[in-house]
């Protein structure tokens, strides 16, 4: 690909080949990812320097090539894997799924379940479908489209995905978490397991991310800022991967 | 050989009230949405519904069915969330059993093949465990790792849909996926199967692999030609998702007042009709 002029990056852009960076080194495994922002980063990945991720057409299949999000998949069909085969390469554990969380606590349990009451919850989502499966067998990052301390809780209302501190015996073997992605920042976890700040988005600062976190996140010494696409990939991003600009309805500018 | 052909209305004669009933299908993808309209408009209540949730979970709640859901999601899939189960749970008004998706293969795997349990690593750590406290662990007796012991999900009785069937019982997806439908069979001790169309057992594997049978006769209580049967939710190469339909099934289920109109209009009045597949796929 060729660039001819400098480029800007929105934050869209940022979160982008944050998610991307997320699976690097990660190999010949299945990149599982929801969400818009997830979706470019995983697809930016195999495109560039992860060819060897396997991605779903989100039904039933999986598929070579680079398609854009919210456009049918397009490529090579190179596996049959209906729900029941997802099933075994979940337990396998040749897996990196990529959930959308709407409570995330500070050793990054995560709920996906119900808020409130468990009883009578406040607000009914989605059910815990894969999430208690996915944590305690491969590895598992998060995608938080608008941080915030809805979201980034002291205490979460139904653990779904397995947290660090939760993750004993059994369900410890080949528990891995791995990033949260957010639009203000990227998070990974410290050596106690709790969640720390790994880099700021450019223009964000770590008070504001402090801000926007219901518990302490630790931070260990200077944050370094989250790296900006290059020119090659915000052209990808642009012209192949999301040309209609969804990126911006999930994280706008 | 026996001609299994029943009538949806033969089926819910077979069915009680407070039966534990598992639906095949996923989400908004190849529910038995005829049967579930026959059990809508029956007085069955009091039911167990176990199911990988779409709007097949959302009626039966809306219309009183149920009392306790066995599942590990409730979704539309275009659309998140299915509006009348989220209504229940926060009324407060069904029980639940929540399990991992995959755990909820295991149980049925484990009805499926006469097993007390399965074990498993999921679940384990999660508030799955707190809020399921019958739930047991296992000790593997070789390595002594503790795992889950994801008890069978026995169900007296089963309803899937099918693209086709012959009229013994032997039945065939023909989309992308077969879901869970066969283990909901083999779970069940009684298993109902609609399908788009009954054809000539020849006519199975004309132009289809035999992979495609996943389920067959010895698995099969009664079988109903139910041409549309899983719409609004898609039963592809049949038909797609009904998406405006679905659309309008969220939109009337906002308001008590709007909803009995739909409900009288396609499911439970006098001259209810649901609507016509709109969107045939040209064979």
């Amino acid at each position: 690909m060729t660039s001819t002029v400098t480029k800007t990056a929105t934050r869209a852009e940022v979160c982008a080949v944050a998610c991307a960076d997320a699976f690097r080194g990660n190999g010949e495994v299945l990149a599982s990812a929801f969400g818009t922002i997830p979706a470019i980063g995983v697809r930016l990945a195999r495109h560039t320097f992860e060819p060897d991720l396997m991605i779903s057409d989100g039904e039933a299949q999986l598929l070579r090539g680079t398609w854009p999000v919210g456009a049918p998949a397009v490529g090579e069909v190179e596996a049959w894997v209906p729900f029941r085969t997802i099933f075994d390469l979940v337990w396998h554990g040749k897996r990196h799924v990529m959930m959308i969380p709407s409570q995330v606590d500070g050793f990054g349990n995560a709920n996906i379940s119900a808020i409130g009451d468990y009883h009578r919850p406040k607000v009914q989502l989605l059910g815990v479908r894969g999430a208690p499966g996915n944590s305690v067998s491969h590895p598992t990052s998060y995608w938080v489209p608008k941080h915030s301390v809805r979201v980034f809780v002291s205490k979460v209302d139904m653990v779904a995905g397995v947290g660090n501190d939760r993750a004993v015996g059994a369900a410890r073997r080949y528990h891995d978490l791995r990033r949260v992605v957010t639009n203000l920042a990227v998070l990974d976890y410290a050596d106690d397991g709790s969640l720390r700040l790994a880099s700021v988005h450019p223009g964000v600062t770590v008070d504001e991310v402090l801000a926007a976190t219901g518990f302490p996140l630790t931070v260990e010494g200077d944050v370094p800022t989250s790296r900006l696409p290059t020119d090659d990939e915000l052209q990808l991003i642009r012209e192949v991967l999301d040309p209609d600009s969804l990126r911006d309805r999930e994280v706008p500018s | 050989m026996a001609d299994k052909r029943m009538t949806g209305t033969d089926v819910v004669g077979r069915l009680r009230s407070g039966m534990t009933l598992g639906i095949g299908g996923w989400g908004s993808r190849r529910k038995p949405m005829a049967l579930v309209r026959e059990i809508l408009r029956s007085d069955l209540t009091d039911l167990t519904v176990v199911s990988y949730g779409g709007p097949d979970v959302g009626l039966l709640c809306a219309a009183g069915k149920v009392r306790k859901v066995v599942f590990g999601f409730v979704s539309l899939d275009s659309i998140a969330l299915d509006p009348h189960f989220r209504a229940a749970r926060q009324a407060g008004a069904v029980e639940v059993a929540e399990y991992d998706e995959g755990m909820l293969q295991w149980g049925l795997y484990a009805a499926a093949v006469k097993l007390p349990f399965l074990p498993t690593r999921a679940g384990l750590g999660s508030d799955v465990v707190t809020y399921n406290p019958h739930l047991r662990t296992v000790s593997d007796p070789y390595d002594g790792e503790e795992l889950l012991a994801m008890p069978a999900l026995h169900l007296d009785a089963a309803i899937v849909h099918m693209n086709r069937a012959d009229l013994h019982g032997n039945a065939q997806f023909l989309g992308p996926d077969p879901y869970f439908d066969d283990l909901y069979c083999l779970a069940a001790e009684q298993a109902f199967v609609s399908c788009e169309r009954i054809v000539p057992t020849a006519e199975l594997t004309r132009t289809a692999h035999p992979a495609t049978l996943k389920i067959n006769r010895m698995m099969v209580t009664g079988v109903v030609e139910a041409p549309g049967g899983a719409h609004f939710t898609s039963c592809v190469p049949d038909y797609e998702r009904d998406e405006d339909f679905q659309r309008a099934y969220v939109t009337a289920a906002a308001d008590p007042g709007t909803w009995q109109e739909f409900a009288d209009r396609y499911l439970t009045g006098p001259d209810a009709q649901w609507p016509a597949v709109r969107q045939e796929i040209p064979a």
